[in-house]
């Protein structure tokens, strides 16, 4: 019963963590000098953005591995994390989009970097969805799939490059090239939230991708008895 | 000339030949690029910036693209011979190669056309407009090829290639409409060149799981 | 409350109210698997029988 710890684990983390992490955030860490209360949705937008890209970039190494060994259980495993990047992908934008409102009085602007770059993976990806349910399930689409994966991992610093030499300045830097120039407080409340999307991310992959696999056993085993 | 450069040679002599003799793809191309350009022109009011037309044109050059890219692996399709094709004793990224040379001198074909009627209906072109397309040319022709060979394995291919395609044309298009408008042009192409080597790279490196049965 | 403050709550809101979604997703989901289940006992016991 490894897996049913592991899961409750990463639940249990997921919850310490988030709830530490955004008690921590809100009435711990100090102030922003420049935004004020509203540099607050950083503690949760930032995290889900990246856990977005983590997620992306997991279901790129699973569809390497799929190539690789051709093994069809990776399959499974790249289109869950993708899925997964999906809905992070989506929160990223209604978050940021909040964040555009608050700070520059538009929901959507075309001068947030970030905003733009998930818009565009968020296009991409949902192409990846229209892919799969287009082919058969078999081999072709489980390879198919994983190329256009594969392809996602190298347009997200694509373009990533091409909207900021595109793009104006307006996006607020904080992280530097020396590093991140925020006070340690702030640091620490980012890291605790951080983690603990990361945490909710892994469990919901985990969750979600029990359920598909037993969605195939169940197809298999209603094949076997008819 | 190696073996891998022979089969490339012949599989890209194989599509021009037929394009010259069936007379599909190219013809439609030159009637589409200039019918959207004429289109354009009554999309913009009288008094837009010549930066809106540059913009359009980009517009112009990536839908023509789709209309080629959407009969890429038509012959083959309608007569069966990609499987065959995935036989024969070559690479089978000589097969990718080939068909981005032939896509690519679709398209060149295709710009010789539209760059000029554009210059002719709207305003004078650059040296900067003219290495960005063939820098852009490069890099949808990799990509398209290999998503047209990934539609093509699909219910719903011509549906699904400009889903697939778009998103990844964006940077094209940003670098593209960059290098046209911006007074450093220099960063653009650069960027663009970025772009086709590492798609080519990856396209050339994954088409042979797209194909493989 | 602020502005400021009233935006960030809905920030915040929005994550919690994403993993709500998903348990309503889930709990469907379950329920459907649960039918699925209990048909597919049905026909193992009917194979049996007969």
């Amino acid at each position: 019963m490894s897996t049913s710890l592991r899961n409750s684990g990463f639940a249990l983390a997921a919850a310490g963590l988030l709830v530490g992490g955004i008690a921590l955030a809100l009435f711990w860490a100090p102030e922003d000098a420049d935004q004020g209360f509203s540099q607050k949705i950083f503690y949760v937008h930032v995290p889900i953005a990246l856990t977005a890209y983590a997620c992306f970039g997991f279901g790129a190494w699973k569809a390497l591995r799929l190539l690789w060994t051709g093994e069809a259980r990776y399959d499974l495993e790249s289109y869950t994390a993708i899925h997964m990047g999906v809905i992070f992908g989506l929160l990223t934008l209604v978050t940021g989009s909040i964040w555009a409102k608050i700070s520059w009085g538009h929901w959507w602007t075309w001068g947030e970097r970030q905003l733009v770059l998930f818009l565009i993976l968020f296009l991409f990806y949902s192409a990846y969805f229209m892919l799969r349910y287009s082919i058969e399930a078999g081999p072709r689409r489980e390879r198919n799939s994983a190329v256009y994966a594969l392809f996602g991992a190298a347009l997200i610093p694509v373009s990533f490059l091409a909207v900021r030499i595109a793009g104006t300045i307006l996006h607020p830097t904080i992280f530097t090239h020396e590093g991140a120039n925020l006070p340690g407080e702030m640091l620490l409340a980012f890291c605790i939230c951080l983690a603990g999307v990361l945490a909710l991310a892994a469990t919901l992959y985990r969750v979600e991708l029990a359920g598909k696999r037993v969605d195939a056993s169940l197809r298999e085993l209603r094949e076997l008895l008819a | 000339m190696t073996g891998y450069a022979a089969d490339v040679a012949a599989l890209a002599r194989k599509d021009l030949l037929l394009e010259l003799r069936s007379r599909d793809t190219l013809p439609a191309m030159l009637l589409f690029v200039v019918s959207a350009l004429v289109v354009f022109h009554f999309a913009l009011p009288a008094d837009s910036s010549t930066r809106a037309e540059t913009g359009l044109l980009w517009i112009a050059i990536v839908f023509t693209a789709l209309l080629g890219l959407t009969r890429a692996f038509a012959a083959e399709r309608e007569q069966g011979l990609l499987d065959g094709l995935v036989l024969a004793p070559c690479d089978r990224s000589a097969i990718w190669l080939g068909k981005t040379i032939g896509v690519t001198a679709f398209l060149v074909l295709a710009e010789l056309v539209a760059l000029p009627a554009f210059a002719l209906f709207f305003h004078a072109i650059g040296w900067e407009l003219v290495a960005a397309v063939a820098l852009a040319d490069v890099g949808i022709a990799a990509i398209g090829t290999l998503l047209a060979a990934i539609a093509a394995a699909s219910r719903a291919r011509e549906l699904l290639l400009p889903l697939l395609f778009l998103p990844l044309a964006i940077p094209v298009v940003i670098g593209g409409v960059g290098a046209s408008v911006a007074t450093n042009p220099a960063s653009f192409l650069g960027f663009l060149g970025l772009y086709d080597a590492v798609f080519a790279i990856l396209s050339w490196a994954s088409f042979e799981y797209v194909v493989t049965e | 409350m602020t502005t400021a403050e009233k935006y960030v709550t809905a920030a915040y809101l929005v994550l919690l109210g994403a993993v709500l979604v998903y348990l309503v997703i889930i709990a469907l989901k379950v329920a459907r698997l649960e039918e699925e289940v209990s048909d597919l006992i049905r026909l193992a016991r009917e194979r049996r029988g007969g």
